[in-house]
């Protein structure tokens, strides 16, 4: 059906967490926006394993939650089993996680993308981009012809281009098992000339639950109370579960090194590169051989489905090998499994083609977002959307797509500088350590970074606003306290609270910081803590413990802040600044940095070539003035 | 391209000798030496050619070296002449050099070209500093140590470690649910520790790299007339200060340089100490004082034929030499204020070997005698003592985290002297030795 053209503000191809997020923030962004995906049914999917968050992936939904994102308030409603995880350590490495009930994290979705207004959601796949005559993009067309102009467009194709299934010596194309792959997007961007890479990613084989022998397993229970992931949660609802606990056995390890050669990644058959933090079962066992056990968590996929997501042994061995190492481990012989594991393959675009704002440099109005752009996970992805989602509404509005987020203001910022200065070599996942300012980018007080910025931006609604300022209030109000009212030592000594005897009193925030005291010493001798809510509490504990830390930061941060000052003109040729090696030129034109800073956090890139750099750009300084 | 310039200059020095040599790097290097010798030598092998100016005239008969880039010192295509010294050759050639559109090298130019092409790191390339400006044997052999990246494999190694410590930090901060060993904190806790006390006994060298790499000043302090100025020139073998019968001859601070075993010392004569007769000799006596407070060995002087006298008395301790001079006029006591003397005559040049002995012998126990990795620069001293801080920190930090933090500045500190570690670095460590992932 070829009908007459549509035209929206800005096109979202792709309804996984990249699309979805893009599609609600251009919306409430105020752009009309079209989210065009192939199965409306599968809007939300979650295709890999049921939970949300962690550590890093943690602070990244609380990030775009606080720019009144759909992920945490999704997951909240779909949460089974909650934990904080790092709860020994201090809040700056703390990450909230869900798992999720598979059904309702999709409905909630879905719910909340139907109930956007400004959104429109129509089936369909795209099979090609129609651009101007300038070069920027004009159109999306559909897989049967229709032409949808749009002022710009997200691509958010995940695993989708040219995917290909590996299961031991099986292969076949899709997207996901059970949907096509995208041959003609991926065609589309071969022809503009974009740089194109091959990943791979795998999955367990999924078991029914009513096979496993929980009674022999440990189980592992969730928090109680479940902390929300979204600010806008007051409580999870959902009956909670426990997930259990196995591990392999040295016969599972032989089964696989008997069957290496069935595997599609020992076999040969798999070239793409896949994430070193996500290794198959297999990888395990040929890399730590001298490992006896590798822990395997058992995830229920939902209240109403028996299935379990065995959270270990990810595989691309063939089925009946598949059979025979699930069948070696504890709690698991009798297990049946309802679908195999799997590898998949997959292309990417090299995320250095993007600007800071997740435009392609080459073809402006063109955005792309999730792992189409190298990375893995629902939480990377989400947030790339989201970014994207704001941008293309300003683009599309006429506005510049500058709505962007620096390496100290988030790990958003983090994500997005990553990718488009260092591009990737496997599947990027967040991580606390590719945060230099760990410290204050927490998962605590993410809505105080962010969601001012957002409401600049337009993309926070009036509701959270409000909920925000009320608490950002409330923390200032209550730090503020806590840095004047204190107490002596002598009057601390009372409390059970020792400190030297030296006679200088002590503020709230100092006694905070003493290490491994009793919250209740603290609250017994100022009473006043004890109503505040645990989030203001949360605030001042980590200012308490972290403040001398990051003042070094924020020293540290002003001195690299002329480096990052020192912009780099998009149109430098590297190959006249003198004294680059080769591969500096070349590592630095991919890279295309945007600032000297940028440069020198280029992977590879030398002292040395960055002296080079910054003699000629002082040199190129002179000449202009 | 690129619109790097290429440069030449004197390699030998500005004195005229029998040879001289010219050196020249850049991308100009292979038509320049086209010009001057009709055409290019074979790579890296001395060949003697006739060279020309432009006007056809010979300049010289000289042996001349081609070393195609990247394979040459500086990186880039470069050449050396060695030409017969005489200063019009020299000119005729640099001449010839500036028509073909080269030009005169500044000062450190080569280096700093080897550098950007990542032909050396920061502590090489000041080795190579040194090297050049080195006045004595053991400044050389420091600056050479230096020069092959003897500290730099020192600080690269310490910083390898350092990124293995926060790699394990950091594997136990983001994958507490992988079951990895649960003593990764206090390992790199206990880690940091150790390596701590290594950069603190590096940095516990009393200076030794960097005072030979500025050279030792010796003072000689004493009372008027006591021969003080008599003995420095005995020392320096000419008559560096004035020498009288009068008291207080010398007012001001008369210097002389002399190598003791391959250590460039500065003897430093000074005022005579005593109640001051004028003004000018009071600003001679602190002059006197402020230097021997400065420098690293005090030569107290006494005459034997003078009873010791209470301002020179006060410089005597276990950390200076005590001179007895004149002892050819009186005998010379055995110690004073229980330090056992040098008996000496600068007159009669008694005792002055034993002196040279013992001068030679402070001079290279204080600079070590430039063996061994020896810290020669405050930019050394000061990121190394961050680091070892960063590291104390670490070791004490309340939390995880704080370790972590901290282990990150320290590498962060290191790498002013190494080059930055980047985040990826650290994580092909995690992911090496831990088997990661669920």
């Amino acid at each position: 059906m070829t009908g007459a053209d549509l035209t929206f503000d800005v096109v979202v191809v792709g309804g996984g967490h990249a699309g979805c997020e893009a599609a609600a923030a251009a919306a409430r962004c105020g752009a009309r926006t079209l989210l065009l995906t192939h199965k409306i049914e599968t809007i939300g999917e979650m295709s890999c394993n049921p939970a949300i968050g962690g550590v890093g992936k943690g602070h990244l939904v609380r990030e775009i939650d606080a720019l009144d994102g759909i992920m945490a308030r999704a997951a909240d409603a779909a949460a089974i089993h909650v934990k904080m995880l790092n709860l020994s350590k201090g809040p700056a490495v703390r990450g909230p996680r869900a798992q999720a009930d598979r059904r309702l994290y999709r409905e909630a979705v879905q719910a909340l993308l139907r109930d956007q207004p400004g959104l429109t959601i129509m089936a369909g796949g795209a099979e090609g981009l129609e651009l101007d005559q300038a070069g920027g993009l004009a159109a999306i067309i559909t897989a049967d012809g229709q032409r949808i102009r749009c002022g710009a467009a997200i691509i958010t194709t995940g695993t989708f281009l040219r995917g290909e299934i590996h299961i031991g010596e099986k292969r076949f194309p899709a997207g996901r098992v059970g949907d096509a792959p995208a041959i003609g997007l991926a065609l589309a961007f071969e022809r503009l000339g974009l740089p194109l890479a091959r990943l791979k990613t795998g999955t367990p084989p999924r078991l029914d639950g009513r096979t496993i022998d929980w009674a022999a397993l440990e189980a592992q229970p969730g928090d109680d109370p479940p902390e929300p992931l979204s600010w806008m949660t007051e409580r999870i609802t959902n009956r909670q579960v426990s997930c259990g606990i196995t591990a392999t056995t040295p016969e599972t390890h032989a089964i696989i090194r008997a069957n290496l050669e069935s595997s599609a990644v020992y076999g040969g058959r798999i070239q793409g590169v896949g994430p070193r933090y996500c290794p198959s079962i297999e990888d395990k066992v040929v890399r730590f051989a001298d490992r006896e056990r590798h822990q395997i968590f058992l995830e229920p996929e939902g209240l109403d489905d028996p299935t379990v997501y065995p959270n270990g042994i990810s595989t691309s061995l063939s089925e009946a090998v598949q059979e025979q190492v699930v069948a070696s481990i504890p709690g698991l012989t009798k297990a049946r499994i309802l679908r195999p594991g799997y590898a998949i393959e997959y292309d990417h675009i090299d995320p250095r083609a993007l600007t800071l704002a997740l435009e392609m440099r080459e073809v402006p109005r063109l955005f792309l977002a999730g792992q189409i752009n190298g990375t893995t996970g629902y939480e990377e992805a989400g947030a790339q959307g989201l970014m994207a989602g704001i941008n293309a509404a300003r683009r599309a509005s006429g506005g510049d797509p500058d709505a962007s987020l620096t390496r100290s203001e988030a790990y958003i910022g983090v994500l997005v500088d990553d990718l488009t200065l260092q591009g990737v070599s496997e599947p990027y996942r967040m991580l606390t350590a590719r945060a230099e300012h760990r410290l204050s980018l927490r998962a605590d007080n993410a809505g105080l970074r962010l969601t001012e910025r957002g409401i600049a931006w337009g993309c926070v609604g009036s509701e959270r606003a409000a909920r925000h300022r009320a608490f950002a209030t409330a923390v200032s109000a209550a730090l503020a306290r806590a840095a004047t009212d204190g107490a002596s030592p002598a009057a601390l000594s009372g409390f059970g609270i020792t400190v030297n005897q030296d006679g200088r009193r002590r503020s709230v925030l100092e006694v905070l910081a003493l290490p491994s005291l009793a919250l209740e010493k603290i609250e017994a001798a100022f009473p006043w803590l004890r109503d505040l809510g645990p989030p203001i509490r949360t605030q001042l504990e980590a200012e308490a413990l972290y403040a001398p830390y990051l003042r070094r930061q924020e020293a540290e941060r002003r001195l690299l802040e002329r480096e990052e000052k020192a912009n780099i003109a998009t149109t430098l040729d590297f190959d006249a600044v003198d004294g680059l090696s080769a591969e500096m030129r070349q590592r630095l034109k991919a890279a295309r940095p945007a600032t000297l800073g940028a440069a020198g956090r280029v992977q590879g890139v030398t002292p040395a070539a960055l002296a080079a750099l910054a003699v000629h750009l002082r040199r190129d300084a002179q000449r202009f003035t | 391209m690129s619109a790097a310039d290429t440069i030449y200059a004197l390699a030998s020095g500005a004195a005229a000798g029998a040879v001289a040599v010219l050196r020249l790097s850049g991308p100009g290097t292979g038509e320049a030496l086209r010009g001057l010798a009709g055409s290019l030598p074979p790579a890296r092998r001395a060949s003697l050619r006739r060279l020309r100016a432009p006007d056809g005239e010979i300049l010289d008969h000289a042996l001349i070296l081609w070393f195609p880039g990247p394979a040459s010192y500086t990186g880039e295509d470069a050449a050396e002449l060695q030409l017969h010294g005489g200063r019009s050759v020299i000119a005729g050639v640099m001449e010839a050099l500036t028509a073909a559109g080269l030009r005169e090298a500044e000062p450190g130019e080569f280096t700093r070209r080897a550098f950007l092409h990542g032909k050396m790191d920061l502590t090489a390339a000041e080795g190579i500093a040194d090297l050049v400006a080195a006045e004595t044997a053991a400044q050389r052999r420091q600056a050479l140590h230096q020069a092959d990246g003897g500290l730099a494999k020192l600080y690269g190694g310490w910083a390898e470690r350092l990124a293995r410590l926060l790699a394990h930090q950091e594997a136990a901060i983001e994958f507490a649910e992988d079951g990895l060993p649960t003593d990764l904190d206090a390992k790199a806790r206990a880690g940091a520790g150790e390596l701590r006390a290594e950069i603190e006994a590096h940095l516990a060298d009393a200076r030794r790299g960097e005072l030979l790499r500025e050279g030792l000043v010796f003072a000689i302090i004493g009372a008027p007339n006591a021969g003080k100025s008599s003995l420095l020139n005995a020392l320096v073998g000419r008559d560096a200060a004035i020498v009288s019968a009068r008291a207080g001859t010398t007012r001001d601070i008369v210097e002389a340089r002399l190598d003791l075993a391959g250590v460039p010392v500065t003897l430093s004569d000074t005022a005579g100490l005593r109640e001051a007769g004028d003004e000018i000799e009071a600003e001679g006596i602190k002059r006197a004082e402020r230097r021997a407070q400065e420098a690293q060995l005090v030569l107290t002087v006494f005459a034997a034929d003078q009873p010791p006298d209470a301002e020179t008395l006060r410089w005597v301790g276990p950390e200076a030499l005590v001179l007895v001079n004149k002892c050819d006029l009186a005998p010379a006591p055995a110690a004073i204020a229980e330090v056992p003397v040098i008996a000496v005559s600068a007159r009669e040049g008694i005792g002055l070997a034993t002196l040279r002995d013992r001068l030679a012998e402070a001079a290279l126990r204080l600079t070590g005698a430039g063996q061994g990795n020896q810290l020669t620069r405050p930019r050394h001293r000061a990121a190394l003592t961050e680091a070892a801080t960063l590291l104390a920190e670490a070791e004490g930090a309340a939390l995880p985290e704080l370790t972590a933090e901290a282990l990150r500045a320290a590498l962060f500190a290191l790498g002013r002297l190494t080059g930055r570690v980047g985040v990826e670095e650290i994580l092909d460590i995690v992911f090496r030795d831990f088997c990661i992932g669920k």
